[in-house]
């Protein structure tokens, strides 16, 4: 086992970002969070509290969604990251993008980013059917704004669209 | 955070004589609690040697009718496995009342049982705090505590354990998997975690070098009969002021057997087995619970902003027991408390 140095550059990593393969070199204590906004440029995971309390910085890493704050980036060489940007773009925004636009899902629009991975991912998870488990199972990510009851309409709304379309196929 | 060597362990020898060679150096795995520590310089080491690539993410059956639960899984996977749902329900509700759903998705089972308490004075590295700086006294002794222990606290220390899932597998007996440089060991789940007396610094009773490799759980006893019941400042996303797991074993309408343990009261999961005693051929009743409720808490101590937690955890224990006795758990999406 080799122990790489504390040494800015001192590690190479190589991560699936939104599809698109990056390697590069970075020191142990990056966080993906950082290698993100810092390194590759993609500003719309957003830093809120750096700790794990906010949820801001929520991005999917091999399609689950995690604090991207406290991972650190070395740990995830070779996994798969998705964040905001790989979701939709303006043009073909994803069906969460359009919904939390639809219910006016936010203020600020700070926490959103997190907000809108986070809520792609407990779609996929299928643990919420409820407006009260949605609002439980979104607790991670907090909004400044209090924007809480359009965000759980949007997510409803995505979900309602989802399992319309099942019973239709 | 400072500067730290990191490695990968491609096995458990290699991990654990990475970190058993070298004082400074700690296992990470979710890392949920040791990056957040070491953005806050409050743990500072100086090698970390990743574990998250070991084979421990197994949910196993055992010969004896419970399971072995690697200790890599993360806390979603386990409380989201079907045979825990069906037979330890009470574990998957403790699980699902803690954190939230992308700090369980990267929180894992060892890494659980080793959080550290949320006390403030413990985070503050400005503050005095015998956990973290051996001898530099107590913050939140004469300070704001009210988030700290009732139960079996020191002069040294009043902090806190805080997790959930601990509170079920102190429940549910669980039995800790270790693996060191001196071999293999089982540690009883209430051997596992210590009160602070003088060496509050001292969360449990791993030695350095020790891994835990996994969590395991005894057939399953309870039924439909337990709940993981949570008191805290807010709905979601909080640690516990009080928190009680509780299970029955009802034969008709006799307690034949109990198991309650409670958080956010001590240094460790809480369990008093004569408390448990106490319960034994009795019909469930408001009597009978209180009665176990103040046997559990015999000994309770405020520290001023925290007073409000004994009478707090002595209802908290009969609404839970009421609720085990209903087979009515607690579920954690409803805010209600019946």
């Amino acid at each position: 086992m080799v122990y790489v140095s504390g040494a800015p550059g001192a590690v190479t990593v190589s991560l699936t970002v939104n599809g698109k393969p990056q390697t590069l070199s970075v020191a142990p204590s990056t966080t993906v969070l950082d290698l993100l906004r810092e390194r590759l440029h993609l500003t719309g995971t957003k830093k809120g509290c750096d700790q794990g309390q906010c949820g801001a910085c929520t991005v999917l890493i091999d399609g689950r969604r995690v604090n991207s704050c406290l991972q650190l980036a070395v740990m995830n060489d070779g996994r798969e990251i998705t964040t905001i940007e790989g979701l939709g773009a303006p043009g073909g925004l994803h069906p969460m993008q359009e919904a939390f636009v639809a219910h006016d899902a936010f203020q600020c629009g700070y926490c959103t980013p997190g907000q809108i991975c986070s809520a792609v991912a407990l779609l996929k998870e299928g643990r919420a059917r409820t407006r009260a488990e949605i609002r439980e199972l979104m607790s991670g990510n907090l909004c400044r704004c209090g924007a809480y009851t359009n965000i759980v309409d949007a997510v409803e709304a995505v979900m309602g669209a989802g399992a319309s379309q099942e019973a239709a196929e | 955070m400072m500067n730290f060597s990191y490695a990968r362990a491609e096995s458990v020898g290699e991990a654990i004589a990475a970190v058993s060679g070298d004082p400074h150096a700690r296992y990470i795995a979710g890392g949920t609690n040791l990056v957040d520590l070491m953005k806050y310089d409050v743990e500072r080491p100086g090698r970390l040697v990743d574990i998250t690539r070991l084979p421990l993410r197994e949910i196993a059956a055992t010969a004896g009718g419970g399971i072995r639960i690697g200790a890599l899984v993360p806390n979603s996977d386990l409380a989201y496995d079907a045979r825990v749902e069906r037979d330890y329900p009470l574990l998957a509700s403790a699980i699902l009342a803690g954190a939230s759903a992308q700090l369980r998705n990267a929180a894992t089972t060892g890494g659980n049982l080793l959080q550290r308490t949320r006390c403030y004075y413990f985070y503050d590295v400005g503050a005095p705090c015998n956990k973290r700086a051996p001898g530099s006294g107590c913050g939140a002794i004469g300070g704001v505590n009210r988030i700290h222990a009732i139960l079996g606290a020191s002069e040294s220390c009043i902090a806190t354990h805080p997790s959930d899932m601990c509170v079920a597998l102190a429940a549910l007996e669980a039995v800790v998997h270790v693996a060191g440089p001196g071999g293999e060991r089982t540690i009883a789940f209430e051997d596992f975690h210590r009160l602070p007396g003088d060496r509050p610094e001292a969360d449990n009773t791993l030695r350095h070098g020790e891994l835990i490799t996994a969590v395991e759980l005894p057939a399953p006893r309870f039924g439909p009969h337990h709940t993981y019941l949570k008191l805290r400042d807010r709905l979601s996303y909080a640690f516990a002021l009080v928190s009680v797991a509780a299970g029955l074993e009802l034969e008709g309408d006799t307690i034949r057997d109990a198991r309650v343990a409670l958080g956010g009261v001590a240094h460790k999961p809480w369990r008093v087995p004569e408390a448990e005693t106490l319960l034994r051929g009795q019909k469930p009743s408001r009597e009978a619970f209180g009665a176990a409720a103040e046997r559990l808490l015999q000994g309770a101590r405020g520290q001023g902003d925290n007073d409000f937690k004994i009478e707090l955890a002595r209802r908290a224990v009969v609404r839970a027991l009421e609720q085990a006795a209903a087979a009515t758990p607690q579920r954690q999406s409803d805010k209600s408390i019946n």
